[in-house]
Parts: structure tokens; sequence; C-alpha cells
């Protein structure tokens, strides 16, 4: 201690949204890449980098963006489009109804809303990570930091989308699962019943797209079919200890991602 | 196609994909008691991503080997604790590797 400077660190004050907007980094980044990916779809269906820009930064869904720029792309009708965007999107319901048993129950609505239209993917899985009752403003500032670079990547690949060559665009198409196993793998070594859950939607999901009639589905409606089958199950089989505090078992959760993280 | 139908198909873009994410929440604003429903919305978070990640990254490359590498190697990666955007750079560089060396 001697000679240094002891910081005098504010006590054990939370701040959500600076945690927030700092775990929002790695996730900004691993988007930045992804929607430059999409951006160059984007370009494709017509879009201005503003446009991209705006839209991705209201919306950010990849599978749900993609299947739009896509439609696009082919002039289809508004009713299709409605329905792409219900069907690619339909896991955010899931992830919602997850999220409400999060929320410390005084919560207000305004709070739950606007914590809703921040769920994405990543999002989702570092808020479900948060420690005991989840602090909306945490959620805000991941978002805020993560949903301007996936803009900002979606607008940078309408610009130069064009200039990259093939294998850095293949190679970036990768980098939206790798965000994905660093999500599933970690807890999945901490608590069997996920591993076993996580096991068993790999095989399911590769078996579903080879073998009829499940195949014939575009990937999106199957990957519903499978989640709510699958989970289904494995709650049935192993279901998980209802402790009297609440979220005893996401907090569990919880430190298996910190530890991910690092 | 036209400037202002490229505007209405964002803004429907925008606006359905927001509504599914608001609309559980507005229904549901109480602790789930059931254990059976809380064991599910529990384990719905890692199915779905796992379900979306196998096989889709097979496909997601130029090459199924490379996404295959991607997708083993990943899950070493991922299971001794790299974070979200090594993981993705881990990812991303053995597609690339992939390629150059084949």
């Amino acid at each position: 201690m001697a000679g240094q400077t002891s910081v005098k660190i504010p006590g054990h004050v939370p701040r959500p949204f600076l945690n927030g907007m700092r775990d929002g980094i790695p996730i900004g980044l691993g988007y930045f890449a992804v929607a430059f990916s999409l951006g160059i779809i984007a370009r494709k269906a017509g879009l201005t980098s503003y446009e991209g820009f705006v839209c991705s930064l209201f919306t950010r869904a990849s599978a749900g963006e993609y299947g739009a720029y896509s439609l696009i792309a082919i002039n289809a009708t508004l009713l299709e489009l409605t329905l792409m965007c219900v069907i690619t999107n339909l896991r955010y319901l899931l992830m919602g109804a997850s999220l409400t048993q999060k929320f410390n129950p005084d919560t207000p609505l305004w709070k739950r809303i606007l914590t809703a239209c921040c769920i994405t993917d990543e999002i989702f899985g570092i808020s479900i990570a948060y420690k005991g009752y989840l602090a909306p403003s945490y959620t805000y500032g991941a978002m805020l930091v993560a949903g301007v670079l996936w803009a900002s990547g979606t607008a940078a690949g309408i610009i130069a989308g064009g200039t990259l060559p093939a294998s850095l665009v293949s190679a970036l198409g990768v980098a939206l699962y790798g965000m994905f196993l660093a999500i599933v793998i970690p807890p999945s070594r901490k608590d069997a019943n996920v591993l076993m859950a996580v096991s068993a939607s790999f095989i399911l999901s590769w078996l579903c797209s080879v073998l009829p009639p499940l195949s014939h589905i575009d990937s999106g409606t199957r990957t519903i079919i499978l989640t709510i089958a699958i989970s289904a199950v494995i709650a049935w089989l192993r279901p998980v200890s209802t402790k009297p505090k609440a979220f005893g078992h996401i907090q569990i959760v919880k430190n298996d991602n910190t530890d991910g993280k690092a | 196609m036209e400037k202002h139908s490229i505007i209405i198909y964002i803004i429907a873009t925008v606006i359905v994909t927001n509504l599914i994410r608001i609309v559980p929440v507005t229904l549901i604003r109480k602790r789930i008691n059931n254990q059976y429903i809380r064991s599910f919305l529990y384990y719905v978070p890692y199915v779905t991503l796992a379900v979306m990640t196998f096989p889709a990254i097979i496909d997601a490359t130029d090459s199924p080997l490379a996404g295959a590498l991607a997708f083993a190697i990943g899950i070493i990666g991922a299971w001794y604790g790299l974070g979200l955007i090594w993981e993705a750079l881990l990812c991303c560089v053995i597609v690339l590797l992939t390629g150059t060396l084949l």
C-alpha cells in the first residue's frame, strides 16, 4: 500500500448503467463484424447507409433483418415481410417471457417495456446472467453501446461491402455463432442439466435439418418448434428447483457467465 | 423498388420486431410459481441459441469443413472460458485459415 495512491471507490454503489456499457463493448464489437455482412445484403436490397443505420438501430435482429432485407430485395409484399419478421423473431417472445421472471416485482411497466425492446440474443444472455433482480439500466447501457455499433456496422457494410475480399466476408459469417457458443457453453460446463439441453439441441437440430418432414420447413420456424419441444421435455425431465429466494437457479447461471467472460 | 416503399418496409420491420419483444412483458407481470413453467423458461435461451448455432454454422461459410472446425474449436474455446468477442474472433480466424490453407 505504501507509496501507492489508494483510489477510493465509492463503497458498493452499484452502477448498472456503466456496467452495462462495459459489457456491451465486446458484444458491440462482435456485432459490428456481423452487421457488416448484414450491410452487404442490405446494399443489395437498395438501402442507403442512412436507412440501414436507422433500421438496424431500431430493430437489432440479425435473423429478422436478414430475412427482411432478402424480401425487400425480391420485392415481396408487406404481408410476407410481416410474417417473416414474426417468425424469425419469435424467439424474442420466449426470451421476453423468460425475462419477466428476472424483474423486481416493483419494476414499473414502462421500464419493463423499454428493457424488452433492448432484447437481442446476447443482450438477453447477459441480462439473464445479471446477479439477482435485473437492473433495467444495465440492459439499457449494454444496448446503447452494442446497438450503435450494430447500426454502424450495417452502415459500414452498405458503404464498403462491395470492396471486401470474399474470403473475409465468408469468415465474418461465423462471428455470430462464435458469440452464441460463448453464451451456451460456459453454463453447460457448470450445470449438467444445461449441458443435456444444449447437447440435445445440437443433435436434434442437425437431425431435423436433414430428415423430412422438418427439413422441408424454413430454419426460422424449425428453430421455434425445436426450442419449444426441447425446452418442454427437458423441463419435464430435469425441473429446476424452486428456491424460496427468487432466482436461485438463475443466480447460479450468473456466476457461470461471469467466469466465462472474465 | 421505389424509395418510399423501402421506407415503409423499414418501418414495418421496426414495428413488428419490437412488438414481439413487448407483448410478453406486458402480459406477464408477476412471478411465475409453477415449477414446470419456470423450468421451461430457464432452458429456453440455451436451447434456442444452441439450435440456431448448429448446423447453421456449417453452412455459414464457403466451406462446410471450415464451419465444422469453427464449431468444434469454438466449443473448446468457450469451454475454457473465452468471452464473447474472443470466441467470435476465434471462429472467424479458423475459417480464414482453413480457406487459406486448403
